[in-house]
């Protein structure tokens, strides 16, 4: 072997030993969970190989706090939003891509503008206008905020522009309306689009604590993540065991789906073209 | 964003007829609407009104609100709580974004490249990503607790004594970045991969052949092609080192002394603790004026790169 | 979801709440938010109180909400109140009394309390409760889930040491003389297990309080408008704070988190704590070695002061819903009932006769410890009140903060803090 075919071959070693390092420390914490989880409280802090496996820490924890209602109104809420924004941002984006009206760009802007001020800055307000209109602590409430999406709308704007006008033309020319031609047109050739940013909104909603936060009060409409913040601060004190479980409990739905559809996730970006 | 329509191809009609011109812009409108008026609602209006709020005095009780003027902006500037959090905030800004750009491209190059077990590494990075902040900052505040948590633990084995990381001025913010960093840099490696899974081999194929090295094709070739994608991760961290706040609510409540205040933490101190709701408008319109100034330097930074398209 | 079916939502909604409104119009229904700030299955307790109340008091339903810390409880009540939907009854911190005053949130009780057996009722808390529950001579809490803090310590490594492993340090002096003999290091002489810990995140004024007490200062007077952090006695209790660590060193440098310190104590990282007896069953269950419970060690005086939560009514009740609530709230005080909240939470039961119960005379036999909160209730002071609260103890706790991480001495933390919270008060004088 050449002395350039050594370096290489030093090199690349070096870099996968650094690349599984960083893996193994990124995972550190999903691993961490996992023992404490089924591990007794008194082995939260001690890696003892021979240590008593329990699924008690899992009935406590399912016990504690009603997690079953929890799912349901994460799963309402989730759904909710990437419906309504699914909707919203077709339509929008459609408006922006292909009709010219006074005004169009100064919207677009104002539109933009939603990109850097996220509803989440703006909590004292939006809290305000919630009770104003008597919806604080539904569900309708945590997501009204963010169903119309700059983000959203910017992305099918790009991909609905990059459609050719040529089957725009065709569709017309078969007399169909502008809805029509959205539906069967260009709502077809975005679904690489479509599955990316759904698979971005449910994910940041699925994980979105502060606004659910201030904006729910009861069991009814609390958000897993509500739920998980008020079960696992106690005064007592932080039993690792008990808040691991109830963690896995409510990732593994989010978990379960990226592990069975992890090469669907990068492929659905990589059509989407965000680039 | 406003180029150049591309020019009308297949229609007869040079310009459309008053009347279709009509019913574009109607259709336009009508399209736009509900998605206008819930950004309106909840984006526009609220911001404008937070700026009305700051110059009024917080209603208390039966004591409605009064014109103060600037006096809520001068509480601001001799508050030195208000200080610490926009410096943290700076700070934590400037640390978290370059180190999650530049570990997400790596892990994405990693990724993408020939390295064994590939899926493990995928799946290890983009983990973070799916647990909610709330729940992992919990199990970080494990990993920095003095003596028996993970790191002391591992620290230990080196002989390095226990540290108490997260109540210690200095070395608290640190700890909280590195929790960011952890967060997002999977999230940011899916689209550097999409990225370059999307360059052309033959790129690297002529690279190659003119012996050119790995770290030279990288800075010349590889990195101007991931511009676009570097600025979008770039957005998006950006807004998320403002936005996300969720791991001080779990492991310092902003402490010690305020040294992991950031500003929209103060922000809902103030607001939903103290309840003082002008001083929170007030905070809240230096957010967005630091916003502002983000989204403008994003508009110049876009517009140039739709430029050369 | 399109347009349309979104207004559906709302009105469905509306709907139904009417609905069900016009269907339990003879029932009375009441709200009762909770916090929940010790372990243990506090939502299945309450869950279990609520139903024998309400089994025996038919015509009343009570929805028992939990909403997470104190903090978290005081938040949504103070925001559905703002948002026109406020709780009927809630468990909120003593603390918080003058803010709830402040923003007209509450009623007091007196006008509830018509015969002479209400009356005699509300003589029967301890008066160390009843101090953060009363003001302009007026009851606006009664005292539902209160505490102290106690000191617990470990036996065996009191015994490790040398020393009597029933008796734990009475005075300052005493504790940093055995605490200099608990410090234990290891080969590198890295401390492995320290003397004490006191925490001092979240609400560090608490702890700092039982320190201020045996230095016979008070940090506030008794109408909430004026504190006192600069006096000498206080700025002196910090000084000994700080030099547990800088001086002494029996006691971990910076900030020590609340929610790990009992863990510290279980992994025998510290050989003694200063916690809330509300975690009393928490390290009853979870320690591994015998422990001891004691008062906090004297100095120029002894005390405590007291904490936790009191219920309290908020306005915009009918008179019928007024006497349904105070029915509620008097049933959860009997002597029995404060009993076995006490005994199967930790907290301290409020009440003299409650401590006379058989099932509290029996656990008491059982578990001695459980006795010397009630025991320091003679001593006990009011915990750190005044209006804006919230503002006011941060400014203290800040103060605190910086002081136990070095970058402030005690002397200018507290006169920072001083200095903050005199600027807070102005408008209350």
């Amino acid at each position: 072997m050449s002395v350039l075919q050594t370096t290489n071959r030093g090199y690349a070693a070096l870099e996968t030993a650094g690349a599984w390092l960083l893996a193994l420390l990124w995972i550190l914490p999903l691993a961490y969970a996992l023992w404490a989880a089924i591990h007794p409280s008194a082995y939260s802090a001690h890696f003892v190989l021979n240590a008593p496996l329990t699924s008690e820490n899992f009935a406590r924890a399912w016990n504690a706090a009603p997690f079953a209602r929890y799912f349901l109104n994460t799963f309402l809420l989730v759904t909710m939003i990437l419906g309504a924004q699914l909707v919203l941002c077709t339509l929008a984006a459609y408006a922006f891509a292909r009709f010219t009206f006074t005004g169009r760009d100064l919207a677009f802007i104002l539109v933009l503008l939603q990109l850097m001020i996220m509803p989440d800055v703006l909590i004292v307000e939006n809290y305000r206008t919630m009770s104003a209109f008597g919806i604080v602590d539904t569900i309708p409430a945590i997501g009204l905020p963010y169903m119309a999406s700059a983000f959203g709308i910017f992305l099918l704007r790009q991909t609905f522009k990059s459609v050719p006008r040529e089957l725009d033309e065709a569709a017309r020319v078969e007399g169909a309306g502008p809805l029509t031609v959205l539906l069967k047109v260009y709502v077809p050739l975005a679904k690489p689009v479509y599955i990316a940013y759904g698979l971005v909104s449910v994910s940041y909603h699925w994980n979105n604590f502060l606004w659910p936060l201030i904006v729910t009060n009861s069991v009814n409409t609390r958000p897993l993540t509500v739920g998980l913040q008020i079960f696992a601060s106690t005064d007592q004190g932080i039993d690792w065991s008990v808040i691991t479980a109830a963690t896995l409990m409510t990732s593994a739905p989010l978990l379960v789906a990226f592990l069975l559809f992890q090469r669907q996730f990068v492929q659905s970006f990589m059509r989407a073209g965000i680039r | 964003m406003h180029g150049p329509e591309p020019a009308a191809t297949v229609s007869a009609a040079a310009t459309p007829p008053a009347r279709l011109r009509l019913s574009a812009q109607l259709h336009g409108w009508l399209l736009l609407l509900p998605a206008a008026v819930l950004l309106v609602a909840f984006t526009h209006y609220p911001a404008v009104a937070t700026i009305i709020d700051s110059f009024f005095s917080t209603p208390k009780g039966h004591r409605a609100a009064v014109f103060v003027g600037a006096d809520n902006y001068q509480a601001m500037l001799g508050d030195p709580a208000f200080w610490r959090a926009l410096g943290n905030n700076i700070v934590y800004a400037a640390s978290v974004i370059p180190l999650t750009i530049a570990l997400s491209l790596a892990m994405a190059i990693w990724v993408n490249g020939k390295i064994a077990g590939r899926p493990f590494l995928r799946l290890s990075f983009f983990t973070p990503t799916v647990l909610p902040m709330i729940a992992v900052a919990n199990i970080w505040l494990f990993f920095y607790a003095p003596g028996y948590g993970l790191l002391d633990q591992m620290l230990g084995v080196f002989g390095i004594p226990a540290h108490n990381w997260l109540g210690g001025q200095s070395t608290a913010l640190v700890c909280l970045i590195a929790v960011a960093v952890w967060k997002d840099a999977g999230f940011f490696m899916i689209f550097y991969l999409a990225a370059l899974q999307q360059l052309s081999p033959q790129l690297a194929e002529a690279a190659s052949i003119e012996g050119a090295g790995r770290w030279y094709f990288f800075r010349r070739v590889t990195f101007p092609l991931l511009m676009p994608t570097t600025l979008f991760v770039l957005i998006n961290a950006i807004i998320n080192s403002f936005r996300l706040i969720d791991h001080i609510v779990v492991m310092t409540q902003g402490g010690p002394d305020n040294t992991t205040a950031l500003l929209l933490f103060y922000i809902y101190e103030v607001g939903f603790k103290f309840w003082d709701t002008a001083y929170a408008a007030t905070l809240t319109v230096v957010l967005l004026a630091l916003l502002a100034i983000v989204a403008l330097g994003q508009f110049l930074i876009l517009d140039r790169r739709i430029h050369y398209q | 979801m399109s347009a349309k079916s979104r207004w559906l939502v709302p009105i469905a909604g509306a709907a139904l709440m009417a609905l069900t409104s016009i269907a339990t119009a003879k029932d009375i229904t009441l709200s009762f938010y909770y916090p929940i700030a010790v372990g243990g299955p506090i939502p299945k307790i309450i869950d279990g109180y609520v139903a024998d109340f309400e089994k025996e008091n038919p015509g009343i339903t009570i929805k028992a909400i939990y909403a997470g810390t104190y903090q978290d409880t005081l938040v949504k009540a103070l925001t559905t109140f703002k948002s026109g939907e406020p709780p009927d009854i809630a468990v909120l911190l003593s603390t918080d009394m003058f803010t709830l005053i402040d923003e007209d949130a509450i009623a007091p009780f007196d006008d509830l309390l018509k015969t002479d057996a209400d009356k005699a009722w509300l003589k029967s808390f301890y008066p160390a409760f009843m101090a953060n529950s009363q003001t302009g001579n007026k009851t606006w809490g009664i005292p539902f889930q209160r505490s102290t803090i106690v000191m617990f310590w470990n036996k065996d490594a009191f015994k490790a040491a040398g020393l009597d492993p029933d008796k734990a340090p009475d005075t300052w002096d005493e504790l940093v003389a055995d605490g200099k003999k608990l410090v234990q290091r290891d080969g590198s002489g890295n401390v492995s297990q320290w003397a004490i810990e006191i925490p001092s995140s979240g609400f560090p004024y608490w702890l700092f309080q039982g320190l201020t007490t045996a230095n016979n200062v008070q940090l506030m007077n008794a109408a909430g408008t004026q504190t006192a952090f600069d006096k000498p006695g206080v700025t002196g209790a910090l000084q000994f704070w700080v030099d547990l660590n800088k001086k002494d060193a029996i006691h971990p440098p910076g900030v020590i988190e609340w929610g790990t310190t009992p863990k510290d104590f279980f992994e025998r990282k510290t050989a003694m704590i200063w916690t809330t007896t509300g975690n009393l069953t928490n390290v009853r269950k979870n320690a591994p070695f015998p422990f001891g419970v004691a008062m906090l060690p004297a100095h120029q005086g002894r005390g405590s002061p007291t904490g936790g939560g009191n219920f309290y009514f908020f306005k915009k009740m009918s008179d019928d819903e007024r006497a349904a609530a105070f029915k509620f709230v008097q049933w959860m005080t009997t002597p029995e009932r404060a009993a076995d909240w006490g005994i199967q939470t930790g907290y301290v039961a409020t009440r003299p006769d409650a401590w006379d119960t058989d099932a509290m005379k029996k656990y008491v036999a059982d578990f001695p410890a459980a006795a010397v909160a009630r025991d320091q209730l003679k001593y006990a002071v009011a915990e750190l009140s005044t209006h804006d609260n919230q503002r006011v103890t941060k400014a203290l706790n800040d103060g605190i903060q910086a002081a136990l991480t070095s970058t402030k001495t005690p002397e200018q933390a507290m006169k920072d803090s001083q200095a903050e919270a005199v600027r807070i008060l102005r408008s209350y004088q």
